[in-house]
């Protein structure tokens, strides 16, 4: 398979809306920091060093554990153009930062998507996993045994009292950065998500944007992830985030059943109007388009809107980014021909769903 | 709200900009804040986790009075990498994984106020981990024996007693 599917193709296994609760919790990712003990951190590395890194990834996907994982294509960044790392980032297989400062950078990918390992951005390693749903104790078995396949080809710095050394304070101990995409709409229209998510904050969870740190939540799209790193181990995070998660999953389903009672009207027509604009609209800005998607998309969880499988939704968030827009049309666009063409694609993907 | 800029499109990015001391809140749309070079790449804020932990170490730096001791911070340096004290706790990125020995005494503060805690108790690595997963076995086989001498499980205590003994050679061998 050539890295063009990775790029061409939206749909992605994770956006395939199966797993527990994925209604609501859209994804699971458990990320790991690894750095391999004989080199300095990719900032400090220089571009030999840097290679010799990605020939040590390399050397391991000829692994048959690794093999039975995969199968896996090697992308280095300086083969893609900035569209293309764009398309990965939008797509949550690369990061951000990979895709902006890319030196020595490559990724991983196996053919399903579930597998995304960074080489090279600012830990020499970063095994992802991602899972459709709140499937994060299977995203962490995974991430798990990839990183023990690693292991017994690479020695990972480690170290007795501070755990797997990485290059930013932040991640050292653990490495590990668990998240669960959650569509929360019920508690921002019933204004409860403040609330929520100062209490999140005191439980050493944190909440960011779809993209990361320093990202937009927008949509009603909302990451929860782990702050701590250090003193607490994988498991307990997995337990923390997950039982966070259903809880979170508790009270939108509560808000939900309230709106459901007490504004059933007011609601129906607020998602019904959403469906409307993005059936029928022309010209439609980024903002607007995540804002009607999570309407419709709280339509089909509630049985107002129906005929539309919850993976289509998924696509179409993905679809709808600026990277994704261009590539599919195959140019690049300047801002106004992007809504026009990001209207045109919402009403041919609803339409074909629809059939 | 709308872009200040243009006037027409909705404003979706919002800085705050001081400028000689005035403070300037500017909401402008993409199209303008991309006209006008305010664009980062990614669309990411250019302020990240970093600056704060930099924030965090110069903090520490500060609370200590002596001139003397920031001479000494100065100085610090990681062997391996050539990273200096000053430039980790600019940066708020190690060098290297010898960092962490280099700075050693700097970081206990940095991690409580980052994760509360100091020490590692997740997983360990088989290679690199050296002989630390054997210890935690040897102590998890030792709880369970005190289990079983307890509930008076002979049998099975004298297993796990044979299996702690073959596990203490082979970390006495390491």
């Amino acid at each position: 398979m050539s890295f063009q599917n990775f790029i061409t193709n939206a749909v992605s296994e994770w956006m395939n809306g199966e797993g527990e609760d994925a209604d609501i919790a859209i994804s699971s990712r458990v990320r790991l920091a690894r750095n391999i003990q004989e080199y300095p951190f990719p900032i400090l590395a220089t571009d030999s060093q840097l290679e010799q890194i990605t020939a040590a990834v390399r050397q391991v996907m000829e692994d048959e554990d690794c093999k039975r994982q995969g199968p896996f294509e090697f992308i280095r960044m300086d083969q893609l153009t900035g569209l293309q790392k764009r398309v990965l980032m939008e797509k949550h297989l690369i990061s951000p930062n990979l895709m902006a400062e890319s030196r020595g950078g490559a990724v991983l990918l196996s053919e399903n998507e579930a597998f995304s390992i960074m080489v090279n951005e600012e830990d020499h390693l970063r095994i992802q996993c991602l899972f459709s749903g709140l499937q994060l104790q299977k995203a962490w078995e995974a991430a798990d045994r990839m990183d023990d396949i690693f292991e017994k080809h690479v020695n990972f710095a480690f170290d007795e009292r501070r755990g797997y050394l990485t290059s930013c304070p932040t991640n050292v101990g653990t490495g590990i950065r668990a998240s669960v995409m959650m569509h929360l709409p019920g508690l921002v229209l019933t204004h409860q998500i403040n609330r929520i998510l100062s209490a999140i904050a005191q439980v050493g969870l944190v909440v960011r944007g779809l993209y990361g740190e320093g990202s937009d939540a927008s949509g009603n799209l909302f990451q929860i992830s782990n702050q701590i790193t250090l003193g607490q181990s994988e498991e307990e995070i997995i337990e923390n985030l997950t039982s966070v998660a259903h809880q979170i999953i508790e009270q939108e389903r509560a808000a939900r059943r309230y709106l459901m009672q007490n504004r059933r009207l007011l609601l129906e027509d607020q998602l019904c109007r959403s469906y409307g604009v993005l059936t029928n609209a022309r010209i439609i800005e980024s903002d607007e388009a995540a804002e009607k998607l999570s309407d419709v998309r709280l339509g089909i969880d509630l049985g107002i809107i129906r005929n539309i499988p919850l993976s289509v939704m998924n696509e179409l968030t993905v679809m709808v980014q600026p990277g994704f827009l261009q590539q599919h049309v195959g140019q690049q666009l300047d801002s106004d021909s992007r809504d026009e063409r990001r209207a045109r694609l919402i009403r041919e993907r609803l339409q074909s769903a629809m059939e | 709200m709308i872009c200040q800029e243009c006037h027409q499109r909705p404003a979706t990015l919002h800085f705050t900009q001081i400028i000689n001391g005035e403070k300037m809140q500017l909401h402008i749309c993409e199209v303008c804040a991309q006209e006008k070079g305010h664009m980062f790449p990614g669309g990411m804020n250019d302020f990240s986790i970093h600056h704060l932990l930099s924030g965090l170490l110069n903090q520490q730096g500060s609370n200590a009075v002596s001139f003397q001791q920031t001479e000494q911070e100065k100085s610090l340096h990681c062997e391996t990498c050539g990273m200096t004290y000053p430039q980790f706790s600019k940066s708020g990125r190690f060098g290297c994984s010898d960092c962490y020995e280099a700075f050693a005494e700097r970081l206990d503060p940095l991690f409580r106020r980052v994760h509360g805690n100091t020490r590692h108790s997740g997983k360990v690595p088989e290679r690199s981990g050296g002989t630390i997963k054997l210890k935690k076995e040897v102590d998890q086989l030792k709880y369970e024996l005190r289990m079983c001498i307890e509930q008076e499980e002979f049998e099975r205590a004298a297993q796990l007693r044979d299996r702690i003994r073959e596990l203490e050679q082979q970390i006495a061998h390491l």
